[in-house]
């Protein structure tokens, strides 16, 4: 199967449960391990060739410019995590269907548990780094979805919450260090970056690099100082304790550092950081756990513990301890997701996971003793179980192992390590397992369904055999994760088998195994002296640092986002400039050497009357209606300057614009204060001066200088004026860019028009449901109503001009594609003829004739536009390629017929729809209580027949 | 004087009076501001295709004409529709927050108490 297959499949997966869930749990669940199943099933396929030391690889280019390539590898590594991750994944979904009881919503369970599995295989499968990366950031975000699963505990919330922080807080660091090794390398993927160790510890970023991929790596691990995060995510459901925080997601950090091994391992930095910072949670974890009486919170330390060992072990740098460590990811994997069920089975049965109050389980559930008995032996390091091999390999390692001049430092606290470890799981053995039976357990309890146990069942057995034939079972496995660990054409051999002869690392594990004994014999005197002694609460700890961080951040938030926006605008007003000044001051200084044009009488007529517009309109802007009349000369001037700076089709969509525009702005000042009142003080006046001056002179020096430099590369212009005729058809460039060259940006232009209508439309039919309504019925205008609302004259010229502006409208976009025009401007200049029979005429006569809803012109417009462009691909080419041709109607002389004026109708629609409906939604607000609906157009028409009544 | 400077200068002098009205406390002058700046913004966008007299960008045959670049123009074009389309967006937005907030004021009050009354 692909390897893209396999990681994909989880995800496409997660699809499955949500749907299944309907057709009953049982369904759900199947459908779920089958997804798991086949990805399994698809991996192991590729076993035999990994094995032989081959490297499956898949890779499609997606984004080659920021090198992120959907690349993914498949060496010994990937293999063995691929196994754990889909192999534990499978028996966990069959665990959790008898463990889930019949009110947890199990389809959002198995949705979340899928999204993490795809995440998990897509890191263990990554060649690009970037791509890990995102993977590496999904887990973190599913495992938060799995962790808070019971929405309604208090501590699954914060225990999501924390590890969320902790292993995004990691994932950002990561995300630092990987870009650097990245940049050192010159390759995100890591087939090719994994050759270059040379070049990597040389640079001076090594370093950093290193630090922040550890941190990665240590907060999602749970090393020391990280650890508190994995207890505390132990308020999640059981099965995702097993899956996430034993076997699969907590070890992502040591795949990173497994992974990154060749080209970052072997130096002094990585050395020291590494081993000591898995010593010290090896033999820390395993201390805080021998003193937990809830079950889980045990098995949780434990955890933390033996992830402190195999970090250990990668620091240690050497051939035996690499694959001691993998050797151990296998068998801690199979030990403790055994344990972790057994430990839900005991919560399940009993209703407590508390230490004290269970004990003398092994007559009530016999099955899940035998279970819970070998994987706990295993954990302890006794023979012939599993762990027993791998905890000796470490003992050995750690034996030949100097921290610095000191060599019996090492040793002396592995075997210390090793003897805690062995206290807690017999601890977690005796307490709950054996002695006397008691009466009163929170609910009797016996062994579970069979489908329960046989997750775990499954895993115990695979202890023994692991235990007992090792080289035969893991033997290939182990050797060829080893070698992909190691990196550097390294062949491993790992000799795994139970008898080493008497090594120190036999005396070392007799010492802890005695040594637990005795501890765990004198347990209560112990526990008496541990809780006496006051420790620091990581909670504690890291609340006080979040609530810090989240207080500090608020304070700058609430100094900075007082509210005051005019505040925040001139801010913003001033940086832009500074930084443009920066920018500008720092430059090569300016050469003008373009030939400037000289102006004569009538664009400066022109310009001299846009000055003083502009002036008039800003010191008269409290009066309104005056600033907004002039507003309308200012917009008519800025129209004729393009006609006359060669851009007719720029000023006749300015000219129609602004109509539109202004009619809009009148309809608003009706319900809007006729003045501004004076509030400005004249220093804060002088201060937004300076301010607008400042910014006003910096952009006309940008324009200045940029109308009189040549350009810096041939402009693109060239292209479109080529090749406007032949491959658009048409003459005018303009248009056939808009329709054609860049039809699809025009595309999302009109559906952005056509949106913000919508918007203007949802606005209005908000405020006309609230209590607003209420008011605006109850408005009084600024002035009294003029006597004639629809003037005779303005009905009868406005019915008059109707069809001629029509015809205008249509005759500007036929000409459109050749001359200046088109669906934009058509579009305008049929919208404002029937606007002016809404203003002429009432709203309420001119929506009668209306038989059209302006929301479906919008759409029509758009689904025009997009059937046009669809057309293309009928003709083999990409969408909104445009065709053309020239026909010939007897009598009419030839003329050209052109797709894009199909697209250019889909504009003209959208144009028209989305004028309409924003005019149309503000006018609705105008009506007052006692309004009569206007019956007629006028309100004198000698024509009209009186009415009786008159008379 | 020559039609670079008084464009330039005419881009100046809009973004200023845009930047002051935007600076106002008031909803309206700051739509206002925004119109000023879009003129602006649309100006210069236009200038950078360089300004030309005479010689709009439509074909006119065989020949060697000169023409000015279509690209700005275009952009420019979509650009005014568009700002048609946010002004009108941004006045209903403030009309909406004048008729039911029942006063027209820019900067956020500091009247959580009231709220709260």
């Amino acid at each position: 199967m692909s390897l893209f297959l396999i990681a994909a499949l989880p995800f496409i997966g997660a699809l499955l449960p949500g749907l299944m869930i309907q057709a009953g749990r049982n369904t759900c669940s199947t459908w779920t391990g089958i997804i798991s199943l086949s990805a399994l099933i698809g991996l192991l396929v590729h076993a035999p060739a990994v094995l032989r030391g081959e490297v499956i690889t898949a890779s499609v280019d997606w984004m080659p410019a920021l090198g992120l390539n959907a690349s993914f590898y498949l060496d010994g590594l990937g293999l063995l995590f691929g196994t754990l991750i889909l192999g534990i994944g499978c028996l966990i979904i069959l665990y959790a269907r008898f463990y889930l009881s019949s009110k947890d919503p199990m389809g959002n369970f198995y949705t979340y548990l899928l999204l993490f599995q795809g995440a998990m295989v897509g890191i263990v499968l990554s060649d690009n780094i970037l791509l890990l990366l995102v993977f590496w950031e999904l887990t973190s975000l599913s495992s938060f979805l799995l962790i808070g699963y019971w929405k309604h505990l208090p501590e699954g919330r914060q225990g999501a919450r924390m590890a969320l922080t902790v292993t995004g807080m990691g994932g950002l660091a990561l995300i630092g260090g990987m870009l650097m090794l990245g940049n050192i390398a010159g390759t995100y993927e890591l087939t090719e970056l994994l050759e270059k160790r040379d070049l990597i510890q040389a640079d001076p970023l090594y370093v950093p690099a290193l630090l922040l991929i550890l941190l990665g790596a240590f907060t999602k691990s749970a090393q020391f100082p990280f650890h508190f995060w994995l207890p505390r995510a132990m308020a999640a459901p059981t099965p995702v304790s097993a899956y996430l925080h034993s076997a699969t997601m907590v070890k992502a950090g040591l795949f990173l550092m497994a992974r990154l091994y060749p080209v970052m391992s072997g130096t002094a930095e990585w050395f020291w950081i590494v081993t000591l910072a898995g010593l010290i949670t090896m033999v820390l974890g395993a201390l805080i756990g021998i003193f937990q009486n809830d079950l889980k919170g045990l098995l949780a330390y434990s955890t933390v513990s033996h992830l402190g060992l195999i970090t250990m072990l990668l620091g240690f740098s050497t051939e035996a301890a690499v694959i001691g460590a993998v050797f151990h990811i296998i068998n801690h994997a199979t030990f403790k997701a055994s344990l972790f069920m057994t430990a839900g089975i005991v919560d399940h049965e009993a209703h407590t996971r508390d230490i004290t109050r269970l004990g003398g389980l092994r007559h009530l559930m016999p099955i899940t003793f035998i279970i819970s008995a070998v994987a706990s032996l295993s954990m302890a390091g006794i023979p012939p179980f599993n762990g027993f091999l791998s905890k000796e390999m470490m003992l050995e390692a750690a034996a030949h192992t100097y921290l610095g001049d000191n060599h019996w430092l090492v040793p002396a606290l592995a075997t210390l390590g090793a003897l805690f470890s062995v206290a807690y799981s017999f601890r977690l053995l005796i307490h709950t397992w054996f002695g006397p039976v008691r009466d009163d357990y929170p609910h009797k309890p016996h062994d579970p369904p069979f489908g329960m146990w046989l997750s775990p069942a499954f895993l115990a057995i695979l202890v023994v055999m692991i235990g007992l034939f090792s080289q035969a079972v893991v033997g290939g496995l182990v050797d060829a994760t080893a070698a992909s660990v190691m990196g550097n054409g390294a062949h491993p051999h790992a000799h795994l088998k139970l008898w080493h002869g008497v090594t120190p690392a036999l005396y070392m594990s007799g010492i802890a195994v005695l040594g637990g004994l005795v501890l765990l014999a004198l347990y209560r005197p112990a526990s008496g002296i541990w809780h006496a002694v006051p420790r620091p609460d990581a909670k504690v700890i890291f609340d006080a640092i979040v609530g810090a961080v989240s207080s500090a951040a608020a304070w700058i938030t609430e100094t900075l986002h007082d509210g005051k926006l005019t505040r925040y605008a001139a801010i913003f007003f001033v940086f832009t400039v500074v930084v443009s000044w920066h920018a500008f001051s720092g430059g090569q200084g300016v050469s003008l050497p373009r030939e400037p044009m000289q102006a004569d009488i009538i664009p400066i007529i022109g310009w001299f009357a846009l000055i003083v517009g502009t002036g008039v309109t800003v010191f008269y802007h409290r009066h309104r209606l005056l600033a907004l009349v002039v507003l309308g000369i200012i917009g008519v001037i800025i129209s004729l300057s393009f006609n006359y700076l060669s851009a007719p089709d720029l000023a006749l969509t300015q000219l129609s614009v602004e109509v539109v525009t202004i009619v809009l702005l009148l309809l608003a000042l009706n319900f809007l204060p006729e003045f501004t009142p004076r509030e400005s003080s004249t220093a804060r006046k002088a201060r937004d001066l300076i301010i607008a001056g400042g910014v006003g002179v910096a952009v006309a020096a940008l324009a200045y200088t940029v109308m009189l430099t040549d350009f810096a590369m041939p402009s693109i212009a060239e292209y479109h004026l080529a090749n406007s005729h032949d491959l658009g058809g048409g003459d005018n460039v303009v248009n056939v860019i808009l329709v054609d060259f860049r039809g699809f940006d025009t595309f999302g232009e009109i559906t952005v028009l056509g949106i913000a209508a919508l918007i203007i439309y949802g606005v209005t039919e908000g405020l006309l449901g609230s209590k607003v309504r209420q008011s605006l019925l109850e408005r009084v205008p600024n002035h009294p109503v003029a006597g004639d609302e629809h003037p005779l004259m303005m009905v009868v010229a406005t019915r008059l001009l109707l069809p001629i502006a029509i015809m205008v409208g249509v005759y500007i976009f036929l000409r459109g594609h050749n001359d200046p025009g088109g669906g934009f401007v058509a579009g305008l200049v049929v919208a404002i003829a029937l606007l002016m029979q809404y203003m002429a005429s009432g709203y309420d006569w001119a929506d009668k004739r209306q038989r059209y809803p302006y929301h479906a012109t919008i759409a029509s417009g758009v689904i025009i536009a997009a059937i046009t462009g669809i057309g293309a691909f009928f003709n083999n080419m990409p969408f909104l390629t445009s065709d053309y041709g020239y026909f010939q109607f007897p009598p009419l002389q030839k003329f050209e017929l052109a797709t894009a004026m199909g697209f250019d109708l889909g504009v003209f629609l959208a144009v028209v729809g989305a004028v309409m409906l924003t005019l149309e939604s503000l006018s609705r607000l105008a009506y007052r209580r006692g309004d009569v609906p206007d019956e007629y157009p006028m309100d004198i028409n000698p024509s009209r027949q009186p009415k009786s009544e008159d008379h | 004087m020559t039609i670079e400077f008084l464009v330039a200068s005419a881009i100046g002098v809009l973004t200023a009076a845009g930047i002051y009205l935007i600076l106002r406390f008031r909803t309206f002058p700051v739509i206002l501001g925004t119109s000023f700046l879009s003129y602006a913004v649309n100006i210069y966008l236009f200038s950078t295709g360089r300004l030309i007299v005479g010689a709009p960008p439509v074909l006119q045959g065989y020949g060697d004409y000169t023409y000015t670049d279509p690209l700005p123009q275009a952009l420019v074009l979509t650009a005014i529709v568009i700002g048609f389309g946010m002004t009108a967006v941004v006045l209903m937005i403030a009309l909406a927050a004048y008729l039911s907030g029942g006063h027209d004021k820019i900067d956020m009050q500091d009247d959580a108490s009231e709220d709260r009354a």
